[in-house]
């Protein structure tokens, strides 16, 4: 069969708009884990049909994930990792860097459920009874970069809370041994921290950004409209 | 008449208590004798058994190791630093390259992540090309691990029969896709072709191939006694340990968790249009999770037999701009990749680059366990229990 052309193409946006709109098995469980957690859930949020987010307050962050396990089974972990919603002060590095550096926007617009800190600390966990799984995070203080460790909870922590250590510079406390993981011993700052630079990007002009720019011959116009 | 309040001995006969009460006196004997001082053992980075460069530094006492710890990072890419300075079209060439023997079924999650955050769904026709080849690199990653298990264990011959087999599959793979080990074939919103001619009658004729490879592996291997006796009851996980490590893929369900993405989960993929059966394993040791892969590579065959059948007609690709913006938001996808759970975080700022993604690599989790596993065993089954944890470096440095 030979590809199609571009006429032939259908328009799918419109058809997956079909997801459901309540959620009925991920609401009840949040309203649970409200009713368990209490004052320590900070916001949570429901994606019908999707995913379900939580935020916990620093405080209560091993404390929230142990009551997670014991009580809702959520007793498969999945990830441990960090965001840091710092925007890069180097943008997406394809400045030039004869040019003076430009103006660029710096303040901290947390993602889904908010947050008060620049870093936060982010884990999935997910019931191995009924596949339900939910996000759970935490603001990560902004003077001390530390929270307690959730490796005496689910023992597969342990290695994910040493990469954020190296990786974002966060400190775990409780935390058996927060050797690095990747990187040198000696390796000075937090690679994955948005002001890091990728200095293979300053030192040399990229060349994948000729990728994104309009193909010659392309008519602007179908392209707003599709977008 | 008991001798001895010790429990193995109260098992044993009267004749069979003195000779087990003698063999442990000798084994006493021998141990005050032969005192050894702790031995650190260095394994890899270049060790065959490491799949690339994972180094393992055990302590011993005489043969058996007291402490164990993976030294990971000899191929740490920093994919998740990269992919904040990529556009998102361009993020499926960095993560094919994390589990390179699979490299398809990396960027499948990733583009659904995408698509999920833009609220695209690829046509009908190249979900189910992209579940096909899923199956494929599913195929062609184990058979690679059904070969090299034998390596591990000193039987030669299997790893021929592995490369020979494979070989097809990736021919496949390459025919349709035009990359033998690194597609980037995945776009958002579909696929960037449809599949050459009389692909699929080719591809039922590989398929029946490597169906037969796996009967022969399956006699050749997993039959022969000494393959059994280096790997049953080796490196047992219990199913609670398997849950709170992160454990995922046959690794998984090999200590009896009935657990498939594939199957529990709804996705953009075609897996809930055939049947197919989930295997599980209730012993959870390595010749447990050597036998799922087994039994899920010959599963893969025929759910890629079974799609073949159906596979639906219509174009490949949906509409989607030529500039890619993804909305804000943040999306989990993950699927059941050859090595267990691959999924990929995204966090988007309506950019035309993703702001953040976390790489959740089943690797890193699967060989996390390690520092627990290898506590008390003997050394020559350190490599069986890692040959049978199965990973990729690329998928546990990134």
């Amino acid at each position: 069969m030979k590809p199609k052309g571009k006429e032939n193409q259908l328009s799918s946006p419109a058809e997956t708009s079909a997801a459901p709109v309540v959620d009925a098995t991920r609401d009840a469980m949040v309203a649970a884990i409200r009713s368990t957690l209490g004052a320590a859930v900070v916001d949570s949020l429901v994606k019908p049909g999707d995913d379900i987010w939580v935020r916990v307050s620093t405080e209560s962050w091993r404390n929230s994930i142990q009551k997670l396990k014991d009580v809702h089974g959520f007793d498969y972990f999945c990830f441990l990792s960090a965001i840091d919603w710092l925007p890069s002060p180097f943008g997406r590095g394809e400045d030039d860097p004869s040019e003076p550096a430009p103006e660029r926007d710096s303040t901290i617009r947390p993602g889904y459920t908010g947050g008060d800190t620049r870093m936060q600390l982010l884990v999935r966990i997910v019931n191995s009874e009924t596949h339900l799984g939910i996000n759970v995070k935490a603001d990560v203080p902004n003077d001390s970069y530390t929270i307690e460790s959730i490796s005496s909870v689910f023992a597969g922590a342990n290695w994910h809370e040493r990469e954020a250590h190296e990786m974002f510079g966060i400190g775990f406390t409780g935390h058996p041994d927060l050797r690095n993981m990747y990187l040198p011993t000696d390796f000075e700052g937090f690679p994955m921290r948005k002001d890091f630079p990728l200095l293979a990007r300053m030192v040399k002009p990229w060349p994948g950004i000729v990728d994104v720019e309009p193909l010659p011959g392309g008519d602007a116009t179908e392209e707003e409209s599709a977008s | 008449m008991t001798i001895l309040n010790d429990p193995v001995s109260a098992k044993l006969g009267n004749r069979q208590q003195l000779s087990y009460i003698a063999s442990q006196a000798a084994d006493a004997r021998l141990n005050v004798e032969l005192e050894t001082e702790g031995m650190t053992l260095n394994i890899g980075p270049q060790h065959p058994a490491t799949h690339g460069t994972l180094r393992i530094i055990a302590r011993l006492d005489g043969e058996q190791v007291v402490w164990a710890e993976p030294s990971c990072g000899y191929m740490h890419r920093g994919y998740e630093k990269l992919t904040e300075v990529r556009t998102f079209p361009q993020v499926t060439t960095l993560v094919n390259r994390i589990d390179w023997l699979g490299s398809f079924a990396n960027e499948v999650p990733f583009i659904l992540a995408a698509e999920k955050l833009m609220g695209v769904e690829a046509p009908p026709r190249a979900q189910w090309i992209r579940t096909i080849l899923f199956e494929l690199s599913r195929i062609a990653n184990v058979s690679l691990f059904l070969g090299d298990l034998g390596v591990q264990l000193g039987a030669i011959t299997p790893v021929f029969l592995a490369f020979r087999d494979r070989e097809y599959v990736l021919n496949l793979i390459e025919s349709a896709t035009g990359g033998r080990f690194h597609p980037n074939f995945d776009r958002i919103g579909g696929l960037k072709d449809d599949l050459p001619a009389g692909w699929i009658d080719e591809t039922k004729v590989v398929m029946k191939k490597l169906r037969n490879f796996c009967d022969e592996i399956e006699t050749l291997l997993f039959g022969n006694e000494i393959f059994q006796s280096r790997t049953r009851g080796i490196g047992v996980i219990p199913r609670d340990v398997a849950l709170q490590y992160g454990l995922s893929g046959a690794n998984l369900r090999a200590s009896g968790v009935d657990w498939d993405l594939r199957r529990d989960q709804d996705i953009a993929l075609a897996y809930n249009k055939v049947d197919f059966k989930v295997w599980t394993h209730p012993d959870g040791d390595s010749f447990a999770r050597c036998w799922i892969r087994l039994q899920e590579t010959r599963e893969a065959t025929l759910i890629v037999d079974k799609l073949l059948d159906g596979i639906p007609s219509g174009p490949v690709m949906a509409k989607v701009p030529k500039i890619i913006k993804v909305p804000e938001g943040e999306a989990w996808v993950s699927t059941e990749n050859p090595l267990g759970e691959m999924g990929y975080y995204v966090v988007s700022r309506g950019d035309l680059g993703p702001f953040r993604v976390k790489i959740r690599s089943a690797s890193f989790n699967n060989i996390s366990i390690t520092p627990w596993l290898l506590r008390g065993v003997y050394v020559p089954d350190i490599i069986t229990i890692l040959a049978s944890l199965y990973f990729i470096l690329g998928d546990i440095d990134r």
